[in-house]
Order: structure tokens, then C-alpha cells, then sequence
């Protein structure tokens, strides 16, 4: 399998790899992705109050396609808004990190894990004004 | 000694160019073997079917010679031994040959392990298309075929079985001995893929109650391209060419023999004999010691039994590391991996699936086979290696997060995806 | 040995330039081709080259070429592979084909097959107006060899194609006596499956290939790890497999000194041959007037027993052959020579000297001085005997 530069790049050197905390009310996870299927994505977004995300951590299981295209989402989603991050596409990650047509799957995780957090990060909220 | 023999090309120099450790996908020429086989390569360079001129003569005796060295390893007669282009042809020969031969008389069942060679399962496949049925018996999760339930597989029509002696995958050892006198009572032909056990394991087939055998020479630091077919004369077993034309190799198997590559078989299995012992003896304790090593990595399994298996294979599972990842993390090393995803989908290892294994661990499963150019520095890199790059993937993974947080990952109620 | 070869469409000495590019892969390469990791992608890469060099040498694409261990598995794979899946089960063969095509076709008639023969004339050429009277019923496969390896006859594969392709029917050629020796162009020879073979051009034994239109539907010979795009499964032989590219490679460039060196040889060995025929020696030269191989001459000396004569030849040092190799095991005359009419006792006669770019005229005109005396030896004994 060829892999562009960017992928292994981001393989090698994958940013903003951990956890925050999940109990934060200010923290979005999104889970995609299951172990039998080969690729399982975990993306922890920290959202203020201005809505804008001002940390993203991730921790993925599989190949090397999915954890650039994990790593890359952390990257931009920093400093976006919620609503800009949702509107993230997996064509745009693909298009970045120049996926194969094999691996494209990933990076529609990758925007699948993206979509979760948010869900997660406005359900949070939206129990938190109907408190 | 053979083990003094440096071979530069199989070892790490950096990631372009890993450490060979996959002794069971193929093993280097040896270079007695190629200093074998460059004399047929050049001054005699003749016909062994050409009878009246020396070019053919010289290439005839070689080849005769090579027959004898073949035989002697196996403990057969060398007009029982038949060249073939390899291991793949000559299971197609072994099952398509006796299976069509004997149907009108026997029947048109056969009876196969789920974790042969595909080029068992194939040909049995194609049996089935032109009509045979097939049985195709799951081994015990250790790889190991219960005697008792091949037993109960046999029916009053079952013509042929076929056994593997040697997994590829995982190494481990079958009872061929009992399975054979099982079918001998049942007159059922039986034959058994070698194509892994010659020069690992001892074979004689003097003793031994198998009618057909196939053996490759490039599993046994001989040539790619020849192989052979043992065929039983007492009692006589019968097979149907399946490639016809100048009637070589008594009708059973036509087209011009490659001279240098029967020669380099020759050799090969000479040294196997030879040397096989002391070489098992120095394998299994550079395969200790990878074994030990690894071991100290948590959440691995070791894939097959250990007892009955060859020194050359450790097959291990690395949970919750992904297969893929794990091969583009090991570049250091050459190995086969449980994943093969040769396209689109991921398809995990039919042997580990077969053994019970899940596709997860199937998945992230590595192959690693030792053989005569090993050394203990290599097996020492290898150990290295693998704990730093996978506590490197278990801190990407997020299943090794919730393994540590107690979380049952079976239990999880994971999204369709 | 420093004995005279004069056996090479028997089988080739290996170019050293080819020995060359396989020691690497005998000597230092280690490497599945299926393997992923380097080892194994080196390897692939290196039966990739070879493959289009071995396209460029017979005029096909690299997707066309599928390799095997021997012109014998090829021609089985074609006959067998492409039969399994004819809608006519007839198949249509000339009477001089290798029996590495007569015999699996042979075999196809236990499965209900009817196998016909296409008579040749005097000279070997196929009859194409039987053909023609054949094809008015469907058939499903034809197969005729380019060019013949005993006497070196050539057929109008394209013009025979053509009559096949109209007929609806498919067409194979065994190739592998042409290959290296004329210009082949499978793409306009109107065929569907070709076989050459790489030990006659100064290639290795153990590589040999089917050219194949990829439209055909063949059956697989070998089954198992699906090596060749599934139609020919088996680790390949990449030592045999690269050294084949090579030899396809130099064959190409070598391809008009072959046919002008050769043909210089030959014409001598003939000129020779006609010389002692106009003394006492009643000497026939086959297919003499036909299209033919520049490096062959296959002749026969009236009583004389081909099989003796070629001992004596050896003895002195030149290495010819009676028939094919394949068959000289047996003392049956020709089986092409009585296709073509020829009488047997002529036929047992028959010796065949296949020429190779390193003959000199003078090894010709060496071997045409022992020829003739071994002659004059050989007549001696028998009319003692007599």
C-alpha cells in the first residue's frame, strides 16, 4: 500500500494524541467505528463558551489512513466553531492527505467521529439549559 | 556450519531494507545450492528428454541424482519421486489426479482441514464444482485435527483425504501417522502437503502411511519454480496427469525439466538432511528466546499449539492493535501479517478465523518464521522492535484505553458502521 | 564440451547477459512476490519488468502475458483452460502438432468432445481448404502451431486466424519454435491464445508464458493462492521468470542477425547436402520449398537409420537430433513427417539440424565432412551386413 507523505507523517508523528476530560461539561466525545470493522475513532472535543472548539484530542484503533485522518480533524478543528466544524467534509480529508479510493472509508469516520462530538458537546448543553 | 553463512541482503540496514524473518513465505537460495545449480545454468545447459547427444546425458544424470537426494530425505524411492513446478502443482496433481482417477471405483468424497494451503482448498473446490463433495474439517482451536472426529468424517464414498503435515501459518505438526492408518483401513487414498515439514521435520515414508506427498523446493533454501510429487508404488497409487504431452516423468507430468532447478532441489534436500538436526536444535532456541521475549508484552496470544509445532514459527496476536498499523509499524522486520488485505476489504486470516480466534485478533496477528540465517542478534532487534512500536500504537488506541479503564470491549454495543 | 551444438530447437545455452540479471535472484534476493514487505515487492516489481519485456518480444500488452513453468503447461492450459468453457465442444487441430497439444486435446474427448484433424500437404502446410469445409460447422477452438519444431514449417497463422475469427470460433497458436526466430506480432495474428517458451531463445528452462486475449474465458490449469490474476496459481519462479524477460529482450534485438546468420548456415548445410545427393547418396530435404524457420533443415538419408547416424555424429562430436527431443526416446518415425505424406522408411531417416547465432560456416562445413563420411561408414556396415 502507497501512502502519501502527509499520511505517514501524521502516522509517525500524530498530533494531539489522549484524552480530555469526559465528565467536563464543556467536552464532546464521539466514538465511531467498531473493532470487528477494523477501525474504531475516538474524538474528544473542549468547546467554550463562545462555542468555539479550543482543544481536540483523539485516540484511534487502526490503519494507517485512519489514524492520519483522526490526527489531521484535531488540527482543524482547533480555534473553528461548532457549527464550521460540523460542516466538515471527509472529501476535504481525503483531498488532504490524498486517501487511495480504498481508504476513503476513513476519512468518512473520521468526519462520522467529528459529527458525534458535536451531537455529544449539544446534547450536553441542551441538558444543561433544560436543568 | 550453516549458520556461518552471512547472507547481508536479510538483514536490517534500515526500513527500506528490514530484517528477513519470514523463512515460511520463502527462504534464500542457499548459496551451496546456487553454486549447484550455475553449472546447468551455463556449460550444461542441455535437455534432460534429449537421449542422443551428452548436452542431454550430463542434464539426465543430474537430474537423477537430484531424484535420489530427494527421495533419501523423505525416505522414498527415487521412482516414487515425480518434478513438478512447485508445491502448488503438485497438490493439484495429488487431489485433481487421485480424485479423478479413482471416482468411477471409490467414490467422489474427500475430506480436507479447513486451515490447508489454498492450493489444497482450491483444487477441492474445483472437485466440488465437476460434482465431488467435500468435508472440510475444523481443526481443534490449537490447530490440531482430533483424530476421532476425521475418523467419523469418513464415508463408504470418500476417495481421497488430504492433510497438511506442516501449517504455514501458525507451524503446527499433524498426526499424519494416525491419520494415515485410519485411512489406509478405510482405503482411502491419502496425501499430505510437505511443502513446510521437509528439513524441519522427519519424514519417512517407508514408514509412514501417506500414498501422495508434494514438496517445494523454495521452503527449503532451494529454487522457486520446482517441486515434486511423491507417488506410493507399494502399494502402487494412481493418478491422472493432468498436464499431457511428451509423457515425461512416466507420463505423469510432461514439459522439459528445468535442469539447474531439479539440481538446486537436489542439493537442497541434501543439506536438509544433513543438517537438519543440529539447525532445529540452534532454531528452536532463537524461537525460545523471541517467544520469551515477547511474552513480556502484555494481552498477546500465541496463535497454535506449541508442543506439536515446528521450531521455525511463532504466530502471536498483539490485541488491540490493528493489523494494518501494525505492519506499517514492524517496517523494520519483513513478516507476513493475519491480515491479508490485498483490495477493498479487509479479510482476516482464514486459519486464525478457523482456530476460533476473533477477527480482531486475527487482525493483529504476526507471522514470524525463523530459519538457517538467523541470528540471536535478530532475534534480540525483533523483541526490541515490537514492544517499542506496540506501546506505541496502544497509546493511539482507544480500546487499549478502555481495556485498562476495566471496560469489557465485548460487551460494548458498537454503532453499525 | 567442445562438441558442435546443432540442437537448438531442442533447447538453447543460456545468454550469459541472462545469467547475468537471474543470479541476483538466486544468489542475494530472498522474497515472496506475494509477500507485501520489500523482499516481496522487489520481487514483484522484477516479474513486472519481465513481463513487458516479454510482451515487446511477440507484439502483445504486458496484461496479455501470463506465466507459466513450460511451453508443455501452456499449450495444456490453452487446450484444456479454454475448452472448459466452449459452448461447440469440437476442437480442430493439424496433424503436426507438439503432442503437448495433441494430447490434452486428446483427453478432452473422455468429457464429449469430437477432436478433428487438418490434414498438411507434402511440404507441411495446413490444408486450408479443409479447414475452411470444417469450420462450416461450429467449432470452438482451433489450434496451429506457428511454426513447426521438426522441420521448421511455417503456417499463415493470421490468414488461419482470420478464416477461425469468421467462423466465431477461438484460435491458439503454439508459438514457442517461432519466438526469437521470426517477428511476432500476437495482436495481428488473429489469434486468442499464444505459447512461447523461454529455454528456446537462450532463456532458462522453467519460464514459459501464454499470451492470451484477455476476452477469452479460460479455466484455470493450477488452483490455489492465485498468482497471475487467478489464472495460474504458484509461487512465482522469478530466477526462470526474469532471465526469460532478458532473453525476450535480446531475442528482439538479435532477431535480424538470427535470420540472415542462420539462414547463411543453413543454405550451406543444404548446398552441402545437395552436393553429396548428386554423388550417390540420395539425400531429401522436408518442406525444402515452403515457408520456413531460417535455422532448421531437417533431411533424411536414403537407408540410413536417422537414429544411427545420429549416434555416429555424436560420437564425432555434433549433437543433432532425430526428432523432437521429447520423442526421441521411442524409435517411432515422425509423426510430422507421415502426416506429410512422407513414406516411413524415408522417414526413419530423418535428422534434424536446427542452427544458433554462435554456429560458423565452418562448423557447417565440418559437420557436412563427418556427415559424409559417416555416410560412407554407415553404407559400408549395411552391405557387409547384407
Amino acid at each position: 500500500m502507497a501512502y502519501s507523505d502527509k499520511v505517514l507523517d501524521h502516522y509517525e508523528n500524530p498530533r494531539n494524541v489522549g484524552s480530555l476530560d469526559k465528565n467536563d461539561p464543556q467536552v464532546g466525545t464521539g466514538m465511531v467505528g467498531a473493532p470487528a470493522c477494523g477501525d474504531v475513532m475516538k474524538l474528544m472535543i473542549k468547546v467554550n463558551d463562545d462555542g468555539i472548539i479550543e482543544d481536540a484530542k483523539f485516540k484511534t484503533y487502526g490503519c494507517g489512513s485512519a489514524i492520519a485522518s483522526s490526527s489531521l480533524v484535531t488540527e482543524w478543528l482547533k480555534g473553528r466553531t461548532i457549527e464550521e466544524a460540523y460542516a466538515i467534509k471527509n472529501s476535504e480529508i481525503a483531498e488532504e492527505l490524498a486517501l487511495p479510493p480504498v481508504k476513503i472509508h476513513c476519512s468518512v469516520l473520521a468526519e462520522d467521529a467529528i459529527k458525534a462530538a458535536v451531537a455529544d458537546i449539544k446534547a450536553k448543553q441542551a441538558a444543561k439549559d433544560n436543568a | 556450519m550453516s549458520a556461518s553463512i552471512e547472507l547481508p541482503v536479510l538483514k536490517h540496514r534500515d526500513d527500506a531494507h528490514p530484517l528477513y524473518l519470514d523463512y515460511s513465505a520463502t527462504t534464500p537460495v542457499d548459496p551451496r545450492v546456487a553454486a549447484k545449480m550455475i553449472p546447468y545454468l551455463t556449460e550444461n545447459f542441455g535437455n534432460p528428454a534429449s537421449r542422443s547427444h551428452p548436452y542431454g546425458w550430463t542434464a539426465e544424470e543430474a537430474v537423477e541424482n537430484a531424484r535420489e537426494e530427494v527421495a533419501k530425505l523423505v525416505g522414498a524411492d527415487p521412482r516414487e519421486i515425480v518434478w513438478t513446478s512447485g508445491a502448488t502443482e503438485s497438490n493439484n496433481l495429488a487431489i485433481k489426479g487421485a480424485a479423478h482417477f479413482y471416482a468411477a471405483t471409490k467414490g467422489k468424497h474427500i475430506i480436507t482441514i479447513a486451515t490447508e494451503h489454498k492450493a489444497v482448498i482450491d483444487p477441492v473446490r474445483e472437485l466440488e464444482r465437476q460434482g465431488f463433495e467435500a468435508t472440510f474439517l475444523i481443526p481443534e482451536p490449537n490447530g490440531l485435527v482430533d483424530i476421532e472426529k476425521f475418523k467419523a468424517a469418513i464415508r463408504p464414498d470418500t476417495v481421497l483425504a488430504s492433510v497438511m503435515f506442516v501449517n504455514n501459518e501458525i507451524g503446527v505438526i499433524q498426526d499424519i501417522e494416525a491419520i494415515g492408518h485410519i485411512c489406509r483401513a478405510n482405503n482411502v487414498i491419502f496425501h499430505v502437503d510437505a511443502a513446510q515439514a521437509t528439513g524441519k521435520v522427519q519424514i519417512n515414508l517407508e514408514k509412514l502411511p501417506v500414498d501422495l506427498m508434494s514438496l517445494s523446493a523454495h521452503k527449503t533454501y532451494g529454487p522457486k519454480g520446482i517441486g515434486a510429487l511423491y507417488v506410493r508404488r507399494k502399494p502402487r497409487v494412481r493418478i491422472e496427469a493432468q498436464i499431457h504431452g511428451g509423457g515425461h516423468e512416466r507420463g505423469m507430468r510432461s514439459g522439459t525439466l528445468a535442469t539447474h532447478q531439479i539440481a538446486g532441489m537436489g542439493e537442497a534436500f541434501r543439506i536438509a538432511r544433513e543438517e537438519m538436526d543440529t539447525e532445529n536444535e540452534r532454531i528452536r532456541r532463537l524461537r525460545d528466546r523471541l517467544l520469551q521475549g515477547l511474552l513480556e508484552i502484555e494481552e498477546v496470544y500465541v496463535n497454535g499449539e506449541l508442543e506439536h509445532r515446528v521450531p521455525h514459527n511463532l504466530n502471536i496476536s498483539f490485541n488491540y492493535v490493528e493489523g494494518e498499523s501494525l505492519i506499517m509499524a514492524v517496517k523494520g522486520i519483513a513478516v507476513s501479517s493475519g491480515s491479508a488485505c490485498t483490495s477493498a476489504s479487509l479479510e482476516p486470516s482464514y486459519v486464525l478465523r478457523a482456530l476460533g480466534r476473533s477477527d480482531e485478533l486475527a487482525h493483529s496477528s504476526i507471522r514470524f518464521s525463523i530459519g538457517r540465517f538467523t541470528t540471536e542478534a535478530d532475534v534480540d532487534y525483533t523483541i526490541e522492535l515490537m514492544k517499542s512500536k506496540i506501546g506505541k500504537l496502544r497509546e493511539l488506541s482507544p480500546l487499549w484505553e478502555m481495556f485498562q479503564d476495566g471496560i469489557d470491549i465485548s460487551k460494548v454495543q458498537w454503532a453499525a458502521h | 564440451m567442445n562438441d558442435t551444438y546443432l540442437d537448438h530447437n531442442a533447447t538453447t545455452a543460456l545468454d550469459r547477459r541472462v545469467l547475468d540479471v537471474m543470479l541476483p535472484w538466486l544468489l542475494e534476493q530472498a522474497g515472496n512476490p506475494t509477500s507485501r514487505h520489500t523482499f516481496g515487492r522487489t520481487a514483484r516489481n522484477a516479474i513486472e519488468h519481465a513481463r513487458t519485456q516479454v510482451a515487446e518480444a511477440c507484439g502483445a500488452h504486458a496484461s496479455q502475458v501470463i506465466f507459466t513453468a513450460s511451453g508443455t503447461e501452456s499449450n495444456n492450459f490453452a487446450i484444456k483452460g479454454i475448452s472448459a468453457n466452449l459452448t461447440h465442444k469440437r476442437v480442430l487441430l493439424s496433424t503436426i502438432e507438439h503432442p503437448c497439444v495433441a494430447r490434452p486435446a486428446a483427453t478432452l474427448q473422455a468429457q464429449g468432445f469430437a477432436i478433428e484433424r487438418i490434414d498438411v500437404d507434402y511440404n507441411g502446410k495446413l490444408n486450408k481448404a479443409q479447414l475452411k469445409t470444417q469450420l462450416k460447422k461450429p467449432a470452438g477452438l482451433i489450434s496451429v502451431m506457428l511454426a513447426n519444431n521438426e522441420t521448421g514449417g511455417i503456417q499463415d497463422i493470421a490468414q488461419i486466424g482470420e478464416l477461425v475469427k469468421q467462423a466465431g470460433a477461438l484460435m491458439h497458436t503454439d508459438a514457442v519454435q517461432g519466438l526469437g526466430k521470426l517477428p511476432l506480432h500476437f495482436n495481428s495474428l488473429n489469434v486468442h491464445a499464444m505459447t512461447i517458451s523461454s529455454h528456446k531463445v537462450h532463456g532458462p528452462q522453467g519460464a514459459a508464458a501464454l499470451i492470451l486475449d484477455k476476452r477469452v474465458d479460460i479455466q484455470p490449469l493450477l488452483h490455489g493462492g492465485g498468482q497471475e490474476k487467478g489464472l495460474r496459481s504458484g509461487t512465482e519462479n522469478i530466477a526462470a521468470i526474469v532471465g526469460f524477460g532478458m532473453a525476450c529482450e535480446l531475442a528482439m534485438t538479435n532477431l535480424a542477425h538470427f535470420s540472415s546468420h542462420t539462414a547463411a548456415l543453413r543454405d550451406r548445410l543444404e548446398q552441402g547436402l545437395m552436393q553429396l545427393n548428386a554423388t550417390r547418396t540420395s539425400i531429401t530435404i522436408f518442406g525444402k520449398t515452403t515457408a520456413r524457420l531460417p535455422n532448421t533443415s531437417f533431411f533424411a538419408v536414403d537407408g540410413i537409420e536417422g537414429e544411427t547416424l545420429v549416434m555416429a555424429l555424436d560420437r564425432a562430436g555434433f549433437a543433432v537430433a532425430s526428432g523432437s527431443a521429447c520423442s526421441s526416446d521411442s524409435t517411432e518415425p515422425s509423426h510430422v513427417l507421415l502426416a506429410m505424406g512422407v513414406s516411413e522408411d524415408l522417414a526413419r531417416g530423418a535428422i534434424r539440424v536446427s542452427f544458433g547465432t554462435n554456429n560458423t560456416l565452418q562448423q557447417v562445413d565440418d559437420f557436412l565432412a563427418t556427415l559424409t563420411q559417416e555416410i560412407s561408414r554407415l553404407k559400408q556396415l549395411t552391405s557387409i551386413a547384407a
